[in-house]
């Protein structure tokens, strides 16, 4: 099978494994008890993944992030943060803040070398 | 047009389309960098439609994990699906009767976005508009979507590397800052932090796991320690 067929078939049963939750929603409406046991083991498994993944990219990442150092990716981390807590929760300026660090970070330190 | 539907597309049309577009355009060019098509990238969007779990599937797949480690890691950062679309829908069913089918089709509309927007919303909207206005609004929000992923992908190869550095940044930026800014709890906050540090051990040693044991073993870790602290009291 060709590489490309292959990440189509990935992103299919990817776009399968997605749907269950959604579908399982749908046709459990009102049967799970949102404060059961069950149901905060899965939400912590679901975020606790998604800290993981962007873990990874922020310390580890793959492609044009591992180009750039991980002070410079965690400082940004901490601008976005801080920004979009000082506006108040203004995800615009917490975004913009965080880029536009990260990359005047990297343009000073090439301008340094 | 039902105006409920034009009322959920302008609302839609502002901050939720372009935070949902800067997320996007991220993602466009970070699927540029690892090589996908564009047809790829906008049947990924349409049918995966949770920017975590297509992370998630490009970050393994360039690790080359297994295929069945790919999908279990997808699943399980979909999982928040569940509790979303079990509180979104009873929200819309009032008094007519909708087919199963049509629902099944709303519920692969349902975003950490639309749905976080929608739920806020619906209270005070009488029961009859939800269903059209939550219909107009995820409609402006998909479409802002594919055209950002769009534009990332065709963009990032015409752009300074300078700015390339910063769209790539985008993304993982988004979604620390919705996270960590947006956790109220501290259960929440202890998975985060188990499944961030879970994930950087186990990419050590097994970089194909790493985001399934992130959740599985930080997530249970964060449990355990919330029925500890509950138990406490």
């Amino acid at each position: 099978m060709s590489a490309s067929a292959e990440l189509w078939l990935l992103m299919l049963g990817c776009a399968g494994a997605t749907y269950l939750w959604r579908g399982l929603g749908v046709l459990l409406s009102g049967r799970l008890e949102p404060r059961s046991a069950l149901f905060e083991w899965i939400s912590c498994v679901a975020y606790a993944l998604v800290a993981g993944l962007i873990a990874r990219i922020i310390v580890v990442p793959s492609g044009l992030l591992a180009q750039t150092g991980m002070m410079e990716r965690l400082l940004a981390c901490a601008v976005a943060y801080a920004a979009y807590r000082l506006s108040r929760g203004n995800m615009f300026i917490g975004l913009l803040g965080g880029v536009l660090f990260f990359a005047g970070i990297i343009y000073l330190r090439g301008a340094i070398h | 047009m039902n105006p409920a539907f034009r009322a959920g597309a302008r609302e839609a049309f502002g901050v939720p389309a372009a935070i949902l577009g800067a997320g996007f355009i991220g993602y466009g060019s970070l699927v540029a960098d690892a090589g996908y098509s564009i047809w790829l990238t906008l049947a990924a969007t349409l049918a995966i439609w949770a920017l975590p779990g297509q992370l998630v599937m490009l970050e393994m797949h360039a690790a080359d994990a297994a295929v069945v480690a790919t999908m279990l890691a997808v699943s399980l950062s979909a999982a928040r699906f569940l509790p979303m679309t079990l509180t979104l829908m009873p929200m819309m069913r009032g008094e007519k009767r909708r087919s199963l089918w049509r629902v099944l089709f709303a519920a692969q509309l349902v975003s950490m976005t639309t749905w976080a927007v929608t739920m806020r919303r619906f209270n005070g909207m009488p029961v009859e508009e939800r269903w059209h206005y939550f219909l107009g609004f995820s409609a402006v929000c998909m479409s802002a979507a594919l055209v950002s992923a769009m534009v990332g992908q065709f963009l990032i190869g015409a752009l300074p590397p300078l700015a390339r550095y910063g769209l790539a940044l985008l993304t993982p930026l988004y979604f620390f800052v919705t996270l960590v800014g947006e956790a109220r709890d501290r259960s929440t906050f202890a998975a985060l932090a188990c499944g961030a540090a879970t994930a950087l051990i186990l990419h050590a040693m097994a970089p194909g796991w790493s985001l399934l044991g992130a959740g599985l073993i930080g997530g249970t870790a964060a449990w355990l320690l919330r029925r500890a602290d509950v138990r406490q009291r």
